[in-house]
């Protein structure tokens, strides 16, 4: 898997052969990962052929809602992104990051051999691949290289879907991480009818595309993918700002919004939990009942748990609006000084998931408006004499 | 990072096996709790630096971030002074020497000394906020010619809280300024009372734009020291503090210890007051 891929072969696979893709995955010893349908999303699992997929199904999402509905054809990719995202995978949820065994001469820690599966990620789409860049300068860049986090992402393969729609929550076009996929994958599909257009973007995509019994992309197929993938860009409505972002948001650190929202958040860390880029864990002891085998396991946290910042007997952030904050202003500004990106890509997922609609697009915007609003004042008493 | 870590920059979460060697007695509730490596290998590789930190396993329990209050230059020796503050901490005092738990480290970053050559350098403290200054007080200490005046001022709440008062003597004699107050007094003190601040500001200072300040307490102290000192005429730039938060892995993956954009672990704990200027009294943050 490659960064800054070049799109080096373009076919079509009629979508009677899209098995053939999963098959050719599967017996190069890939564990085909995409989206299902579980309990009324569309889910990331395992899946074993074509008919797992949410052939049919789309999903109609806006702040708080989420709800699927058949379709009136028979897309299979034809939904935008549900509550779940690949960091499952690559960064699993709860996972033995080190072992300690009580030995005659002490105690004795190991961290476990990880064998993780090689993954074949189906349907991942732009948002998320720019989510796994954001993830790749956390885990895999900075001094500390997580080991479990490096294993699974060595190994993955990822068939990456372009958008040929897009949801009222969807931000991408503003965060530049879609809706086209243009690097990061192995193959990438764009979903027209009758098949897909496949474009492979590395070796190890090659080789797959090789295998699979495509035809020529012919320029009316080309043609068809192209408006396609426009019908998303087009759908995009939802838009933020983020012209300064960084510095506007650390700038009003005191703002009264933060005391606005704090009413209406409810510090439940659904937003962290489907956030494709948070990253915050914590390590727990877990002791067998002699206490002489201890597993350290690594949990998915959330800077939202008023545990999060205990220390010395006391929490720093001891108020919703202190844990509001501390998200917003580490996602969209100081991601910025920590990893040189944004740590938003634009998914929407803390809209649609936030079960009392709070929109991050929408915070920072009255921020924005309240800063923009006070400027021509002061212009006025700079020019009074 | 660090030079020469017994941590691994890609197995960050193995932690090295120790015994508790010495535990000596410092202060109520404090204790300097000596650390030997069970693998000679893993001891001869470990070095640290004046100002970082240990994370402190009990398997089973959990993990502490400490700062190493010891002599970089002395292999033989690994102290922690602690005090006892949480499950944690209770359970090592409850091991006592001889016991076996696990360390990780060194983590963080350390005070600038080979910055200060040539500078006068002044310490000010608070409580257990010596702890990690002691490395620092060790090294310049070693290296006297280096440096111009040295001072440490040192703010207990109670005499009894004065840590380390078995070496001030030695390092006098070594050339280091000692003056030493407390909150609260008792019957035997005869020294200062009041805040430590007011030391900084009674203190002469023949060259306040060339004199470094290194402080380590809780926060409020460290903010109003900073404040002091800036009226006394220290630059900015000379300025350093060291800040705690809640850490879990140390290694900056965790996200526990964010302080706006500084991963306290690995940005600090020890920061140039410059750099943290426009955060360190915004509430809650």
């Amino acid at each position: 898997m490659q960064d800054g891929t070049e799109i080096r072969r373009t076919e079509f696979l009629a979508t009677d052969d899209l098995q053939t893709l999963l098959d050719e995955l599967q017996s190069q010893g890939y564990r085909t990962v995409g989206p299902t349908i579980d309990q009324g999303a569309i889910i990331y699992d395992e899946i074993e052929s074509v008919d797992d997929l949410p052939r049919g199904w789309t999903d109609r999402q806006e702040a708080g809602k989420y709800r699927l509905e058949e379709r009136d054809d028979d897309a299979f990719f034809g939904y935008v992104v549900g509550p779940h995202s690949w960091k499952r995978f690559l960064f699993p949820a709860a996972v033995t990051v080190a072992t300690a065994e009580r030995t005659d001469q002490g105690w004795q820690m190991r961290t476990p051999d990880h064998d993780a599966p090689r993954y074949a990620f189906l349907g991942v789409r732009a948002c998320e691949l720019a989510a796994m860049r954001v993830q790749d300068r956390v885990f895999l860049e900075g001094a500390f290289v997580d080991p479990i986090y490096q294993q699974r992402r060595d190994r993955a393969f990822i068939v990456a879907v372009n958008c040929t729609q897009a949801a009222a929550t969807c931000f991408c076009t503003s965060m530049n991480t879609g809706p086209r996929c243009n690097s990061g994958f192995d193959l990438a599909l764009t979903e027209i009818s009758g098949g897909f257009i496949i474009e492979s973007g590395s070796d190890d995509g090659d080789d797959i595309l090789e295998r699979l019994p495509t035809q020529p992309a012919e320029d009316a197929l080309l043609d068809q993918a192209e408006s396609a993938r426009q019908q998303a860009v087009d759908q995009i409505t939802k838009k933020m700002d983020t012209d300064g972002i960084r510095d506007l948001l650390m700038q009003n650190l005191d703002h009264p919004r933060w005391d606005d929202v704090a009413t209406r958040c409810l510090s439940c860390t659904n937003c962290t939990m489907v956030c494709p880029t948070c990253f915050c864990s914590s390590v727990s002891e877990v002791s067998d009942l002699t206490g002489d085998h201890v597993e350290r396991q690594r949990q998915w946290d959330s800077c939202f748990n008023i545990d999060f910042s205990y220390m010395n007997g006391g929490v720093v952030r001891n108020g919703i609006r202190s844990r509001y904050r501390q998200w917003l202003t580490h996602k969209l500004a100081t991601w910025h000084d920590q990893f040189d990106t944004s740590g938003c890509v634009g998914c929407g997922r803390c809209i649609t998931w936030c079960p009392v609609e709070i929109d991050l697009t929408e915070e920072v915007a009255a921020i924005r408006q309240s800063t923009t609003d006070k400027a021509p004042e002061r212009t006025d008493e700079d020019d009074a004499p | 990072m660090t030079s020469a870590a017994a941590c691994s920059a890609t197995d960050p979460w193995l932690a090295h096996s120790v015994t508790i060697d010495r535990v000596i007695p410092e202060t109520p509730g404090v204790a300097t709790y000596d650390f030997v490596f069970t693998d000679d290998n893993v001891g001869g590789r470990y070095s640290f630096l004046p100002g970082q930190f240990n994370m402190l396993y009990l398997p089973g329990v959990g993990e502490v971030a400490i700062s190493i209050s010891g002599n970089p230059a002395d292999r033989s020796k690994l102290p922690h002074t602690i005090r006892v503050a949480g499950n944690v901490t209770q359970e090592l005092a409850r091991l006592g020497e001889g016991g076996s738990l696990g360390l990780r480290g060194p983590f963080g970053a350390s005070w600038p000394l080979a910055d200060c050559a040539g500078m006068d350098v002044v310490l000010v403290a608070g409580g257990i906020g010596l702890a990690p200054l002691r490395p620092a007080i060790y090294d310049l200490l070693a290296n006297r010619d280096r440096y111009g005046r040295l001072t440490l001022l040192y703010g207990s709440r109670t005499p009894a809280g004065l840590l380390y008062t078995d070496e001030y003597e030695q390092w006098r004699a070594r050339g280091l300024d000692i003056q030493t107050t407390v909150d609260r007094t008792t019957d035997h003190w005869k020294g200062n009372v009041g805040v430590v601040t007011t030391l900084l500001e009674r203190l002469t200072l023949p060259r306040p734009e060339n004199t470094a300040l290194m402080t380590c307490g809780p926060e409020v102290m460290m903010w109003y020291t900073i404040q002091s000192a800036r009226e006394c005429g220290f630059r900015d730039d000379n300025l350093y503090v060291s800040l705690e938060r809640n850490m879990n892995c140390a290694v900056g993956l965790c996200g526990h210890c964010q302080f706006g954009p500084e991963f306290i672990c690995k940005d600090g704990p020890v920061f140039r007051y410059d750099r943290v200027t426009s955060i360190l009294k915004v509430d809650d943050l």
